[in-house]
């Protein structure tokens, strides 16, 4: 809740100075430096499978959320004070909106297909939510 | 400044109210702007996602076709991940061009950023003409359908930065840094490393776990 | 896929040919000679009284959100009057077939009515409505000057139009869907809907939905940035408050129907498989994404209203809104809330118990905000001196209305109990019931209640009063009856009955109808008979008709083009009952040049485009889709080129101007 002195700071300033995030040379180094590790990283995993299929697939989940971060935070430079806090505010209400979607959707998919789809025409074991179709 | 007179019954003692600001200056033009485009990108954000709830929905659905294992070489896309990235950290080095005023330095950053976003759409496409030529169309199950809108989408946002970048290379061209100009070299930073936060989920969630599937 | 009689496809007119044309429809040949001759009457008019430059300077290019909002509210008018006959059209022929009767519809062309009344109430009337309203009400409220992006504004406003403007298109070239108002796949996709119908309902609401989706991007930033002085969060009226949340759906939602639609597009034009029965495809994702805009989008409509509902109360019964701070959580909640319900729109399509349970129980939480909501504008009225004006009539009846509404809404949330009720006429009724008695209603109060700041005379009492008690009446005796039959197991959307003894109902539901369209038509003369009266009607009270609360009151009506002359500083809620009650004075000197945009002919030109290639793109004109895409991306281009795009009203004219209503208020005192 901005108890505002906004306007106040906002009326005395010239016309050519909004507000913009200052980037410097370290922020973008960094950035890259850790965006080029954290993709490396899951690239090699997967192309040699040191791990198993599953360990490798929950590491490259968590490394791809951090890089999503690293990269808000050095390339976009989010932080979180930006534009009065409405910058992350609006990420954070952006993230639960795709997450409700996202998991939501899964959730409400697959029982569909377990309880509807039983695609019988299918003879390939791969497809997710094929095997349970035995409707009665 | 204040209201000069006050009712005999006013509520509070504290002494002379402001009503109306007498000294105003109107907001810098363009101070809603970053904001507004941040909030866009956060809509787009919501495209992107219905798209991959899409990929994680009927990824699985090869019907009898092409699974990833099968067409996805990682090598092409960690280059293409590796062009991306560079054309980041490029448009970096334009934004601190921009910061110490030098025009030249900007428009060649953002010229060498342009190139990195080219060389990226160029193995995409390469890639998909490639997928298409062996039958592994868009038509040809739910999981290459989704598959293709997602990257596709995510390539045309590509292509409508190269877009922008060279327009705006024009306008630095003609105005300069001036504030208008810097603030849409800011917008256009925001929505390219926003193009590279998809990207992560791209590579991450259709490319990687899509050959570990 | 299915092999389906492709229609023949030409490289210069596509799809297109004279066939087209309707013309073995004899009630559409009547209507389009209607319009035609009517569209020749008011075109004539406007030629003839040189009106063209006028409306292009000061109405189609303004920036002005106030001439937006009007705009706007124009839109959703015209579209309402088709969007409500085609209600007729269905109440007619249910109550007419009957006992071998076929009624007078065709399956094509009831299909397509029921289709496009639906699809214009939510998108094209209800939508235009309360955008309108918020981009007159809200810049006002919060003491800004305008909206953030001005031309952003103007250019959602022509975007809007132009796809409203393409759904109406649809009724004398070629056809409109025949698929219910979500267009539902496999029935939507190109084998079960092989004409254009269904991509006229794609481009329609596509093109529509990027002018809504900017302008609540513009909306949201409007309220966060361009606030007067000392409004805190806790300080913005409450009208203002939902029209955040609101806005904030628009922008979380409509990107989801975008990217939905787009992907039935793409199984339509390039033969992909998403909603597809072949090949992998899933007809329930569609309905699943469908929905996860669908529900926010009735919150949309309805959150705004609430706002309207606390104002006028708060106005009219002239006391400070009982429970502000829990309204506002409330309105959070809902907002939050919105997103977590969507499967009770398809409880039977089989997800099982345990998903059903959760979202049976998510949607009955959603009452419980609601709730307080009606119970916090229940206390507000409580000793206060209410005035029974027109907007106040219309809050009272919405209370009532919607309160049977909700109730029947938690009936529905009940999963078995909707395994009995869905796709019946009791949910056709149900929805009918919060839509127009929340929405509707919360319209006609706004109206009422804001048309003197707009236009500064008040509305006609004795016509506003006799449409109220039409509507009231009218929508009883209309929708009973549907609760009824769908309690009898009806389902909806149907053309013809066997069973004579249901006939009573859809007769009684005509008669409803009926009422109904009185009420609009006394609406219409109310607003014929106040503009003819304006001068009697005139606001006396210098732009404060109501004794009214919030900031929008504290300037002229209407109000001049810069909105203040200078910016208040809010020191409370209820901004401008604190400065009446604290004895401001109106400075009557030291005004100063003030900064504005300028106006823009490239919104409505854009637009222009848009609408071609929508045209061309459901008749498969390549060669126009690709000029026309080529024409907005380049002309969008080109209006960045333009870096001079406002400009300053001397110091002179707003002197001018404010000199006048120190007259004014001077001559009224």
């Amino acid at each position: 809740m901005s108890r505002d002195p906004h306007a106040a700071a906002h009326a005395h300033e010239g016309p050519h100075e909004i507000e913009m995030p200052h980037a410097s040379m370290r922020d973008y180094v960094i950035g890259f430096v850790l965006s080029v590790i954290l993709t490396a990283i899951p690239f090699w995993l997967v192309m040699t499978m040191p791990l198993s299929a599953g360990a490798t697939g929950a590491i490259i989940m968590g490394f791809a959320v951090v890089q999503i971060v690293v990269h808000m935070i050095f390339f976009l430079h989010m932080t979180p004070k930006a534009e009065g806090g409405w910058s992350l505010t609006s990420l954070i209400f952006t993230v639960i909106v795709v997450v409700i979607m996202l998991a939501g959707s899964l959730w409400v998919m697959h029982h569909l297909n377990t309880n509807m789809m039983p695609m019988p025409h299918e003879p390939t074991s791969q497809t997710v939510g094929t095997t349970t179709g035995q409707v009665p | 400044m204040s209201a000069p007179t006050m009712n005999a019954n006013a509520i509070t003692a504290d002494a002379p109210v402001q009503f109306y600001d007498l000294d105003e200056h109107a907001h810098p033009e363009g101070h809603s702007t970053m904001l507004g485009f941040w909030i866009y990108l956060m809509s787009d954000c919501l495209i992107f996602a219905i798209l991959f709830a899409c990929y994680a929905v009927l990824g699985g659905s090869y019907a009898a076709g092409p699974a990833p294992k099968d067409l996805f070489d990682l090598k092409l896309i960690a280059l293409n991940t590796a062009m991306l990235l560079f054309s980041s950290i490029t448009y970096g080095f334009a934004v601190l061009q921009m910061q110490q005023g030098k025009v030249k330095g900007v428009q060649i950053w953002l010229a060498v950023t342009a190139l990195f976003g080219l060389a990226f759409l160029g193995i995409e496409l390469y890639e998909f003409h490639h997928l298409i030529e062996i039958g592994a169309t868009p038509q040809r199950s739910a999981f290459l359908s989704s598959f293709f809108t997602l990257v596709g989408t995510h390539g045309l946002h590509v292509t409508f930065g190269i877009i922008w970048l060279v327009t705006l290379m024009f306008q630095l061209s003609k105005h300069g840094l001036i504030a208008a100009n810097k603030r849409r070299v800011m917008c256009l930073s925001m929505f390219w490393h926003f193009l590279d936060v998809v990207w992560i989920g791209v590579f991450t969630f259709v490319y990687l776990m899509g050959v570990l599937r | 896929m299915t092999p389906h009689p492709a229609p023949e496809t030409g490289p210069i007119l596509g799809k297109l040919s004279l066939e087209a044309l309707p013309l073995h429809e004899p009630i559409l040949v009547v209507t389009f000679i209607g319009v035609v001759l009517g569209g020749i009457a008011v075109l004539g008019l406007i030629t003839k009284f040189r009106l063209w430059g006028y409306l292009w300077t000061e109405w189609f290019t303004t920036v002005d959100h106030k001439r937006i909002g009007i705009m706007y509210m124009i839109l959703g008018l015209i579209m309402f009057l088709r969007g409500f006959a085609d209600a007729i059209m269905m109440r007619i022929q249910q109550a007419m077939a009957f006992g071998g009767s076929e009624g007078y519809l065709t399956p094509h062309h009831y299909d397509q009515v029921f289709t496009a009344h639906g699809v214009i109430m939510i998108f094209f009337v209800a939508m235009p409505f309360i955008t309108g309203l918020m981009n007159y009400v809200v810049p006002l409220q919060i003491g800004a000057r305008d909206v953030s992006f001005p031309f952003l504004n103007n250019f959602s406003f022509w975007m809007t139009t132009a796809g409203a403007v393409l759904t109406m298109i649809s009724l004398f070239v070629g056809e409109y869907a025949q698929t219910g108002w979500l267009a539902y796949p496999p029935l939507s996709g190109i084998a079960y809907s092989p004409n254009v119908g269904v991509d006229y309902y794609i481009w329609g609401l596509q093109i529509a939905g990027v002018g809504t989706t900017l302008s609540g991007i513009n909306l949201i930033v409007t309220i966060l940035k361009l606030r007067a002085p000392g409004m805190g969060l806790m300080k913005m009226p409450v009208f203002t408050w939902t029209s955040l949340c609101a806005n904030i759906l628009i922008v979380a939602s409509f990107p989801i129907l975008t990217a939905t639609l787009v992907l039935l597009t793409l199984d339509r034009y390039v033969g992909t498989n998403f909603f597809t029965n072949d090949l992998g495809g899933s007809p329930m994702m569609y309905v699943n994404l469908i929905w996860i805009w669908g529900h926010p989008e009735v919150y949309i409509l309805v959150l705004p209203l609430f706002g309207v509902f606390s104002e006028v109360t708060s106005t009219f019964s002239g006391k400070r809104l009982f429970g502000y701070t829990s309204m506002v959580y409330a309105t959070i909640c809902i907002t939050i809330l919105s997103y977590l319900v969507w499967l009770h729109h398809f409880f039977t399509m089989g997800s099982g118990a345990s998903v059903n349970s959760f979202f049976g129980i998510t949607t009955m939480v959603i009452s419980i905000p609601t709730g307080a909501k009606l119970f916090n504008w229940l206390f507000t009225m409580y000793r206060g001196r209410i005035r029974f004006e027109l907007p106040m009539m219309w809050t009272v009846a919405f209370m009532l209305t919607f309160v049977i509404g909700g109730m029947t809404g938690v009936l529905l949330a009940v999963p078995p109990a909707d395994f009995v009720l869905h796709n019946s006429l009791f949910l056709i009724a149900h929805f009918h019931n919060v839509i127009i008695g929340g929405v509707l209603f919360g319209l006609f109060a706004a109206i009422n209640y804001w048309w003197p700041k707009a236009f500064g005379y008040k509305l006609d009492v004795f016509w506003g009063k006799v449409s109220f008690w039409c509507w009231v009446v009218g929508f009883w005796v209309a929708f009973t009856p549907l609760y009824i039959l769908g309690l009898m197991g009806v389902t909806r959307r149907m053309r013809v009955f066997d069973d004579p003894s249901l006939q009573i109902w859809f007769v009684i539901a005509g008669i409803g109808a009926l009422i109904v369209a009185a009420g609009i038509g006394a609406m219409l003369v109310q607003f014929a008979v106040s503009i003819w009266r304006r001068k009697e009607l005139r606001d006396t009270s210098g732009g404060d008709p109501w004794d009214g609360r919030t900031l929008e009151w504290a300037t002229s009506s209407p109000p001049p083009d810069y909105n203040f002359a200078f910016t208040p500083v809010i020191h409370d809620l209820d901004a401008w009952y604190d400065m009446k009650k604290r004895g401001h004075q109106r400075p009557v000197d030291g005004y100063r040049d003030i900064h504005m945009p300028s106006n823009t002919g490239t919104g409505i030109i854009l637009s222009g485009f848009c609408l071609v290639m929508g045209f061309a793109l459901v008749w498969h004109i390549w060669w126009l889709v690709a000029l026309s895409f080529a024409a907005t991306i380049v002309g969008a281009i080109y209006h960045t080129f333009n870096y001079k795009r406002d400009f300053d009203i001397p110091a002179a004219t707003v002197t001018a101007v404010e000199e006048a209503r120190t007259r004014q208020l001077a001559a009224g005192a």
